[in-house]
């Protein structure tokens, strides 16, 4: 079943106006637009400290409609989940029900340092859109290891031959666990499927998750013209799945490709030039036994 | 209506007749009684605010920030470890210039762990931003918390309302419950300065409040909203004191920032703050019977610092005694050094005594009162900046030890 291609209207509306000051290669701006593009403009985003704040705001803001700019709200590195709580909560009090509350929040400040408050606002089923834009490394600080660094990764903190020796934290599942209405991956390279699923999450009430894999030109180290390059690998090699979870249990695999080796993800990427063919042989057993936990968990989701 | 309750009712009571819109607060002894009550409130319909239950004191103030940018009346309270978590949040509240009002009951900051009594814990984050008020009594507790919402909203500043861990937290006192009609006439509806939809920090022009919102930050901006958060303190006294006068309008009662207690004629002034105001009353009242010339200064603003009226208060006295709960390692009373700071300019020198007392539960009695003020009758200014009172241990270890001045 392959959902992927489904159409979606083009929309020509651009809510994110450069120029802005991300590096150039860097995925982020893309998942933005995107994210932007299937939201519409009746939204106030926030965001706390990361590459988000800063390519939001400095020097220009860049998240606009038209002339205006789209209003933002930024928080502490690890509060964002809670600011937009709470932020919810009050737009509804004064009547305004229809404001879309977004926070677009990096992989530290969702795996890490924000990560109570995330799950407590999922706990509590609180009525807002999550966006982690997952770069697995803090991006900007100047790219150090974070819980969503896949194992063997170089980061500036996790050096060959003491790269990182810890799997990928598995927030999918972490969060399918909290049983919240909607969970959706996505990455760059599908944008059709990134905004279907942002215009599915749109219309859901309660809370709402979204990974989207957003590659990092100086963490990951690739050329920047490989960006959305980097970003379809990921999913071709079935490291990063293209999947929805509704309530907790329902799973749909959006995407079942063939499965194509590592190492084709590996090759035009730095930081895992230092692995040696053992290691790229176990990292593949990884991702392999991932992908028949995911099948065996979304054919027995799918049962009940 | 009179009730008997405990501080931490009364400031539940307090937070209730304010009508706030959002009210999370974490649990933390010996505050968790203004958590239960709020829930209770809530559960009984007379809370018409939502109640959250948040996951800690971080989310908790991270929770009024988001609700307090959306543009609602806040409410939350804390005390000590919940404090020193919420840490990052107190100076974004200020930063943002968010109207968040916080009860916070005083407990000493671990470790070593202790469940009791001290402010060294608010008095720790004393710059941060927030507006800060030490609480006599239950009575003063329950119209603080209510006379803050009006300061500050009317600056657009966070203030936290302090009251003693057990003392005032579980002392249950004869308590007058404002009657809800009028505190609405004297705290009508939070009115944001910003349509909904929106958030208050989005206005970064924060200082000025007509200007269009800018599309670049600029560090000029970071530099200016600085000045601009000093000079906003400037404003917190005055509206302290309206709010003061109009509560007592329609109230009948009031609580100056600083007051003077026989200090009239006072060669000798004691000044506190907190639960231990009402023990220096009644000694002063001994002290007064036996021709003693002395005289109280009750210090219920501590941020920002009356530094006029702590002046007018203390200036020209012969010596000064502070009686304190709460300490900074190497540098003594906190209130001690800020009376200090005030009295720096002053043509002829007051000297000073820092009194340190009754932490960690200790109580701080009327006989270690006296033995205070008595001590700074009769003898000479000390050069330490802190006289230990009551100190539990005796002991006469090494060379700082000997130095030291301790009163048991
Ligand atoms: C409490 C706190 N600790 C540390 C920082 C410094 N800091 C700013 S951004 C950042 C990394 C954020 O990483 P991530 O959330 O992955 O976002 P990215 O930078 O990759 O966009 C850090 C550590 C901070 N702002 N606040």
């Amino acid at each position: 079943m392959n959902t992927i291609n489904a159409p979606l209207k083009y929309i020509n509306e651009e809510y994110v106006q450069p120029p802005h000051t991300a590096c150039p290669g860097c995925g982020m701006p893309l998942a933005m637009r995107g994210l932007l593009k299937a939201l519409g403009s009746k939204v106030i985003l926030v965001i706390p400290p990361g590459c988000g704040s800063i390519i939001g705001s400095y020097p220009k803001r860049i998240f606009r409609d038209k002339g205006e700019n789209i209003p933002v709200l930024s928080t502490p590195l690890g509060s964002a989940a809670i600011c937009a709580g709470g932020l919810k909560t009050a737009l509804v009090i004064r009547g305004d029900t229809e404001t879309e509350v977004v926070a677009c929040v990096g992989d530290g400040g969702t795996y890490d340092i924000g990560f109570g408050g995330l799950s407590a606002i999922a706990e509590r089923n609180e009525d807002i859109i999550y966006v982690c834009y997952d770069n697995e490394l803090y991006g900007n600080t100047g790219a150090q290891r974070s819980s969503a660094t896949p194992w063997g990764a170089r980061t500036v903190t996790t050096i060959p031959p003491v790269a990182k020796m810890e799997n990928k934290k598995d927030i999918i599942s972490i969060m399918a666990a909290h049983g919240i209405p909607y969970l959706a991956t996505a990455t760059i390279a599908y944008p059709d499927d990134l905004m279907r699923k942002v215009r599915k999450a749109k219309d859901i009430t309660g809370f709402r998750f979204l990974l989207i894999l957003t590659p990092c030109v100086t963490g990951w180290l690739y050329r920047s013209e490989f960006t959305v390059e980097a970003s379809r690998l990921a999913v071709e090699t079935r490291i990063f799945p293209l999947l929805e979870i509704e309530n907790g249990t329902h799973i749909t695999i959006n995407k079942q490709p063939e499965g194509i080796p590592v190492e084709e993800y590996f090759k035009i990427q730095g930081r895992y030039r230092h692995l040696t063919s053992e290691e790229i042989a176990e990292f593949q057993g990884k991702v392999d036994e991932g992908w028949k936990r995911l099948q065996w968990s979304a054919s027995y989701g799918n049962q009940a | 209506m009179n009730k008997v309750i405990t501080g931490n009712e009364a400031a539940a009571y307090g937070a209730l007749l304010s009508r706030p819109a959002v009210v999370c607060a974490y649990p933390i002894t010996p505050q968790s009684r203004v958590v239960e009550l709020m829930a209770e409130f809530h559960s009984q319909g007379l809370l018409k605010g939502k109640f959250i239950n948040v996951e800690s004191e971080m989310d908790a103030i991270g929770y009024v920030i988001g609700a307090s940018s959306g543009g609602v009346r806040v409410f939350t309270a804390t005390g000590s470890q919940g404090l020193a978590w919420m840490h990052e949040g107190l100076h974004w509240a200020a930063g943002a210039r968010l109207p968040i009002v916080m009860v916070n009951v005083n407990r000493p900051i671990a470790a070593p762990w202790n469940l009791t009594s001290d402010q060294s814990d608010s008095l720790s984050q004393r710059d941060t931003g927030w507006m800060q008020f030490y609480c006599e009594n239950n009575q003063e507790v329950i119209d603080t918390v209510i006379q803050t919402y009006r300061v500050s909203e009317s600056i657009g500043l966070p203030a936290m309302v302090c009251l003693d861990g057990v003392y005032l937290s579980y002392v249950a006192e004869s308590t007058e419950i404002p009657d809800q009609a009028m505190v609405d006439r004297y705290l009508p509806p939070y009115e944001p300065d910003f349509p909904a939809g929106k958030v208050t920090a989005n206005r970064y022009k924060l200082w000025d409040k007509s200007a269009p919102e800018p599309d670049s930050y600029s560090t000029d901006e970071f530099f200016e909203s600085r000045y601009v958060l000093h000079k906003l303190q400037s404003q917190c006294l005055d509206a302290v004191l309206r709010a003061n006068d109009e509560y007592k309008e329609i109230f009948g009662r009031a609580y100056l920032p600083v007051e003077e207690y026989k200090a009239d004629d006072a060669d000798v002034v004691v000044v506190c703050s907190g639960s231990a105001v009402g023990t220096c009353r009644h000694v002063i009242n001994i002290l007064r019977e036996q021709g003693h010339k002395v005289g109280l200064v009750k210090l219920k603003m501590f941020r920002p610092f009356p530094k006029e009226l702590v002046r007018k208060a203390l200036a020209g006295r012969k010596k000064v005694a502070v009686i304190e709960r709460d300490m900074i390692p190497g540098q003594g009373g906190v209130f001690c050094q800020e009376i200090k700071w005030a009295l720096s300019a002053e043509q002829r020198a007051v000297p000073v005594y820092g009194f340190v007392s009754g932490l960690g539960g200790h109580d701080i009695t009327a006989k270690l009162v006296e033995k205070a003020i008595l001590f700074t009758l009769q003898e000479e200014p000390p050069e330490q900046d802190v006289i230990w009172l009551g100190l539990p241990e005796k002991r006469e270890s090494d060379e700082y030890d000997k130095r030291s001045i301790k009163i048991y």
